[in-house]
């Protein structure tokens, strides 16, 4: 069987529920791995057990951390594989296209000339920015014109440019050098559930959008004409892939700063095993990416011991040779 | 047949065949002349004013002794880093854009710059001095290309190369900013004064060292790669079927554009977009094929010292470092050249 039809679909079933175990494990590692390391046994206690010695540790230490972890995963995962299917473009991630980076200048705006301090306040600038950018990514390379190198080059300009203007609105504030340097990394070390509550709400949003557009796209993936003739209004679609991108870009860069590659490394490697369908590629890329965002925090947190290398720079290098050996391999 | 051919021959002017167009020489005279006017304006200015005919004499050595000090002592080192550096970063510009065959393809984009700058950082961190950190980013520069080239493979044209550079600059960018937190509040002011490109305080041991790679590669570049550049444009095979060394070319004009690029970041830091937008503009201005040497050289020097001029006189109270200039300005040009260039069907 060539391998982009994908497996059969019972294979297919199998492979999800493997990813959901893996998908646990990487949680339970999450929160077991700190200053003391907790067993399986100890983390499960510890979350649900309120008489557990552990209870405190992980519900206000870990647990925070590995939700966040968890939500931007899927946020940043789902949004690629969207925006891949969008613009039929295999290169499009929402970090390397700038998406990020204009949620980034838009919280950078907000933190030095607003005085914002807190996600609530950041997570709004942040949705515009990534808005603005998300649009502005589509218009350059929805055309039929764009090649992938091209739009990415698109993304990388555009990229250059926010990321100099977050440096230079930084340059003007040394105070927000500090405040705003492990946010502009990429951290989940900051985790609270303050943040994790508030960014919720519009994680679930942007979540149901991007699942639920994943039969329409199909549809788009034919042509226009084809996608009409199917009972799907293109039009509608790409509203809502742009919203959906939008609502999980720009509140999982709000919480935990600028993180390039999760979004093109997950459906990359998924892609083989599903198939082109959206409606196995979108769930897989749901479950696995959270495991490459956790797995990289938690190899930061080796790593960098007794102090943490930040998650933003662990998917850099690590996703970073994936990305130049995709780009080798394809041709 | 002959004597068909033959008027068209004797019609080929010298200036033709070795590839001067009249159109060129004018912008890059026009474009040299402005510079020549902003460097004797920001000569000029600054605590103790000095008139520009004043300026003028100094500089042909007939002026008197405090001019004589302040000019070429104070203001001249931090002149010359600027038009030395715009004109490097443009000369490296207008290669790259001419190798990938790309307007956006510049060595900001690709990975060389964030190469000079990640190198320079740790640096910073480490706590080394100044001349360390120049070594440090010419170093990284190179190697950055030189690791982008042997990834890509043979295939320097074209979407590969864009791609892995693009790659690395994103892991770049990710270390950057570990780096970044590693740092306490002081040197991360200095370490994002550095990314962000500043002329600030450039003496001759800055400017000395641009001049000598501009006085080594640019000859090589505009005499040798110059007229290559322009054949490969048209396709390789054309161009080996014309008798051009392709691959010799090629790497040749990759190595001389990465040692003025790096060399640039070493003496200004990172100053973005110039590269990006001198070619560009003198390609939009000269209408000529081909990587455009000399014109982009003047543009890229007229932009870096307006770009400077501008920084320091645009706020009362404190002067910006020019990157933060280029930065603004190049992204607005940036989203210009997008929407034009995406209708034009070349993005």
């Amino acid at each position: 069987m060539p391998p982009r039809a994908g497996r059969r679909p019972s294979v297919r079933l199998l492979g999800l529920v493997l990813a959901v175990v893996m998908l646990v494990a990487v949680v339970m590692l999450s929160i077991g791995f700190g200053a003391r390391f907790l067993s399986p046994g100890e983390v499960w206690a510890g979350l649900w057990n309120p008489d557990s010695p552990y209870y405190r540790i992980v519900h206000e230490m870990r647990l925070p951390r590995t939700l966040l972890g968890l939500m931007v995963g899927m946020a940043l995962g789902l949004a690629g594989a969207i925006m891949q299917a969008l613009t039929r473009n295999p290169l499009a991630d929402p970090g390397l296209l700038g998406i990020n980076a204009g949620a980034s200048a838009a919280v950078a705006t907000a933190a030095v000339f607003f005085g914002v301090g807190t996600f609530f306040g950041y997570v709004w600038f942040a949705l515009a920015g990534a808005a603005i950018v998300t649009a502005m990514v589509y218009a350059v390379g929805g055309g039929r014109s764009a090649t992938p190198a091209r739009l990415a080059l698109a993304g990388a300009a555009l990229n250059a440019t926010l990321l100099s203007y977050v440096s230079a609105v930084l340059l003007s504030d040394t105070q927000a050098i500090d405040k705003m340097k492990f946010w502009t990394a990429g951290s989940l070390a900051s985790a609270d559930f303050a943040t994790v509550e508030r960014l919720l709400p519009f994680f679930v949003v942007g979540l149901l959008t991007g699942l639920l557009v994943a039969r329409p796209l199909n549809a788009l993936s034919l042509g226009d004409d084809a996608a009409r003739a199917l009972g799907a209004n293109p039009s509608v679609i790409r509203t809502a892939v742009i919203v959906a991108v939008t609502l999980l870009c720009g509140s999982a860069t709000a919480a935990c700063g600028p993180i390039v590659f999760i979004g093109l490394l997950i459906p990359h490697m998924v892609r083989p095993f599903t198939g082109p369908d959206l409606r196995w590629l979108l769930p897989y890329t749901a479950i696995l990416a959270p495991v490459l965002l956790l797995g990289a925090d938690v190899l930061g947190r080796i790593l960098g011991s007794p102090g943490e290398l930040q998650v933003g720079t662990v998917t850099a290098v690590l996703g970073g040779p994936l990305f130049l050996y995709l780009v080798r391999a394809a041709k | 047949m002959t004597t068909l051919e033959r008027p068209a021959v004797r019609n080929r002017s010298i200036g033709s065949r070795v590839g001067i167009r009249p159109r060129a020489v004018v912008v890059g005279a026009v474009a040299a002349l402005g510079a020549f006017v902003i460097s004797v304006f920001s000569l000029g200015t600054g605590d103790f004013a000095i008139a520009p005919a004043d300026v003028v004499t100094t500089l042909f050595g007939e002026g008197n002794p405090a001019h004589e000090f302040i000019i070429s002592e104070l203001r001249l080192p931090r002149l010359v880093t600027a038009l030395a550096v715009g004109a490097a970063l443009a000369a490296g510009g207008a290669v790259f854009q001419s190798l990938v065959r790309n307007p956006l393809g510049s060595p900001d984009m690709l990975g060389v710059t964030n190469g000079a700058s990640t190198a320079a950082l740790t640096v910073v961190i480490l706590g080394g001095t100044s001349t360390q950190l120049s070594i440090a980013a010419v170093a990284g520069g190179l190697a950055a290309t030189l690791l982008i080239q042997l990834i890509a493979g043979r295939a320097l044209h074209g979407f590969r190369f864009i791609l892995v550079g693009i790659g690395m600059a994103a892991i770049l960018t990710g270390i950057s900013g570990y780096l970044l937190t590693r740092g306490v509040q002081m040197e991360n002011a200095r370490a994002l004064l550095w990314l962000t490109g500043s002329l600030d305080g450039r003496d001759w041991g800055q400017a000395v060292p641009m001049l000598i790679v501009l006085g080594v590669t640019l000859p090589v570049l505009l005499l040798v790669c110059g007229p290559g550049l322009r054949m490969l444009e048209m396709g390789d095979d054309s161009a080996s079927a014309l008798g051009v060394p392709v691959s010799l070319l090629r790497n040749g004009s990759l190595l001389a554009a990465a040692l003025l690029v790096s060399f640039a970041a070493a003496s200004a830091g990172p100053v973005n977009f110039v590269a990006l937008i001198a070619p560009h503009l003198a390609k939009r201005l000269t209408r000529a094929p081909g990587p455009n040497l000399l014109p982009s050289i003047a543009v890229g020097a007229l932009l870096l010292t307006g770009a400077d001029f501008i920084a320091q006189h645009l706020l009362e109270d404190r002067a910006l470092p020019v990157g933060v200039v280029t930065g603004l300005v190049g992204g607005a040009y940036l989203v210009w050249l997008l929407t034009t260039e995406r209708r034009a069907g070349r993005i």
